[in-house]
């Protein structure tokens, strides 16, 4: 059974969260993909204002396509998470709690994810129309030169995923393969 | 000289386009439906139902597959017999392409400097367009719009002759076993051996359009086929890189001549969303 778990996240919420858990997500995410990251981590890097709040928040990595007239979005899967691996860490030190995305993290976000107590959630690649009936709104907060790559607010119900790593060090991308893996 | 019109090739790379965006072919959905049948792995299964789930809710509901329309790669065979007229060829695809990602409201996913400024054309072009002059006089046109994620899983190696069948093996099961879940898994794995290194990487980028459950017509390459297969599924790596036995849903191989030096292999693997489609003008 998945849990429902309302957005922003918490200390209290993520320690009971364990790798392979199936998610419900609710409330408020954000999104954003590289060029989005370039930008929250200059801005961070020059003492000036983010035009999100960080503490608790989640950020989906993704990119939409273009919403039909009458839709908040179009199309809206995660795209792959290692090329935010050089940005997620300093984000976390800054209140970031939840990431979604495919793909396996870098050594040093799953670090960062004990260290800061952060969560990593795995969305299905590629299922981009079946997650999109899980938003209900999405709004431009900044970046909109950036099209696709525009950092988003979306409000999600039922948004299904799946914890992929932990505060505790599990990986359910090397747990998954060991339990299948045949020689 | 049978005369073939811009306009008629632009429609189709249009409607190509914008058809193979929301509906899967049909042997790819099948053999993700024996899948599903067939994981042992419940959170595996749970994820292949639900990308079943997700080509079902994008036919009716016209929301593309996956976000990811990709970088739109074209190939055309040309008869020479035949006589473009109405402008220019090249400029008729990406007119098309053009068109194709404005109507079906497909992502435009290409930026022009590929290193700095990185700033999005806004129509997908220029799409990856691959002529060859065949016999005949007719045009086909085949599609592949091509997401980042397993794109950027390619590579390409030369091995040493000496290293043969079982350096090839090494070589592809290798690649999608460090893959992992980055392109999607169940993949397509399509692999090229021989050429020059152009070569090399158009077959196994070419061999993603091969129907599945229809294997390489030279025995020996068709075996190789499914040791590579039969090695990659047990990997473990599974559905979205959960844990699970199907990792692959095909490996693809083709092969070409090559010099006496080299033996070149390339991979070039597509996601469980293997978007493809052609059309004969
Ligand atoms: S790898 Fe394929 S299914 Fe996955 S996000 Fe990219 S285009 Fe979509």
């Amino acid at each position: 059974m998945a849990k429902k778990i309302t957005l922003p996240l918490t200390d209290e919420i993520v320690k009971d969260l364990k790798s392979g858990d199936e998610v419900l997500l609710n409330g408020v995410m954000y999104v954003g993909r590289d060029a989005a990251h370039k930008k929250l981590v200059a801005s961070l890097d020059k003492g000036e204002k983010l035009p999100l709040d960080l503490k608790g928040a989640t950020i989906f990595f993704m990119g939409p396509s273009p919403a039909r007239p009458g839709r908040p979005i179009g199309s809206a899967g995660p795209t792959t998470s290692y090329r935010m691996d050089s940005y997620s860490p300093r984000l976390m030190a800054e209140g970031l709690k939840g990431m979604i995305g495919k793909g396996m993290r870098s050594q040093a976000v799953k670090d960062a994810m004990k260290e800061y107590k952060a969560v990593y959630f795995g969305a299905i690649g590629g299922a981009g129309a079946l997650i999109s009936k899980s938003i209900k709104k999405a709004d431009v907060l900044a970046y909109d030169e950036l099209g696709a790559e525009a950092l988003r607010r979306l409000e999600v119900e039922d948004f299904p995923a799946t914890v992929v790593n932990d505060i505790y060090g599990g990986d359910l991308y090397e747990e998954g393969k060991a339990k299948y893996k045949k020689d | 000289m049978r005369e073939i019109k811009t306009d008629e090739i632009i429609k189709t790379v249009s409607e190509l386009f914008q058809h193979s965006c929301h509906y899967l072919p049909d042997d790819v959905l099948n053999t993700i439906k024996k899948a599903h049948e067939t994981e042992e792995s419940p959170v595996a299964k749970e994820v292949l139902g639900k990308i079943l789930e997700n080509a079902d809710i994008a036919g009716a509901e016209q929301i593309p597959l996956c976000q990811d329309t990709g970088l739109s790669v074209v190939w055309l065979e040309l008869g020479q017999e035949a006589h473009i007229v109405g402008g220019d060829l090249n400029e008729a695809v990406n007119e098309g392409v053009r068109q194709g990602y404005d109507k079906g409201y497909l992502r435009k996913s290409v930026v022009r400097q590929p290193f700095s400024a990185r700033v999005n054309t806004k129509d997908n072009t220029p799409a990856d367009i691959w002529t060859t002059i065949v016999p005949g006089d007719k045009l086909k046109i085949s599609v592949l719009p091509k997401g980042g994620g397993a794109e950027n899983m390619s590579r390409l190696t030369v091995l040493a002759p000496a290293q043969g069948h079982q350096g090839i093996i090494d070589f592809v099961v290798n690649r999608v076993s460090e893959s992992g879940s980055n392109p999607c898994p169940p993949v397509t794995v399509g692999v090229g051996i021989g050429g020059t290194t152009e070569k090399t990487m158009m077959l196994a980028k070419k061999a993603l359009l091969r129907k599945m459950g229809e294997h390489n017509h030279d025995p020996e390459v068709a075996e190789m086929e499914k040791e590579i297969l039969e090695k990659v599924n047990k990997l473990g790596i599974g559905a979205m890189g959960y844990g699970g036995r199907t990792t692959a849903l095909a490996v693809n191989v083709e092969t070409h001549p090559c010099h006496i030096a080299s033996l070149p292999v390339a991979v070039n693997m597509q996601c469980w969303c293997n978007r493809h489609e052609e059309a004969i003008i």
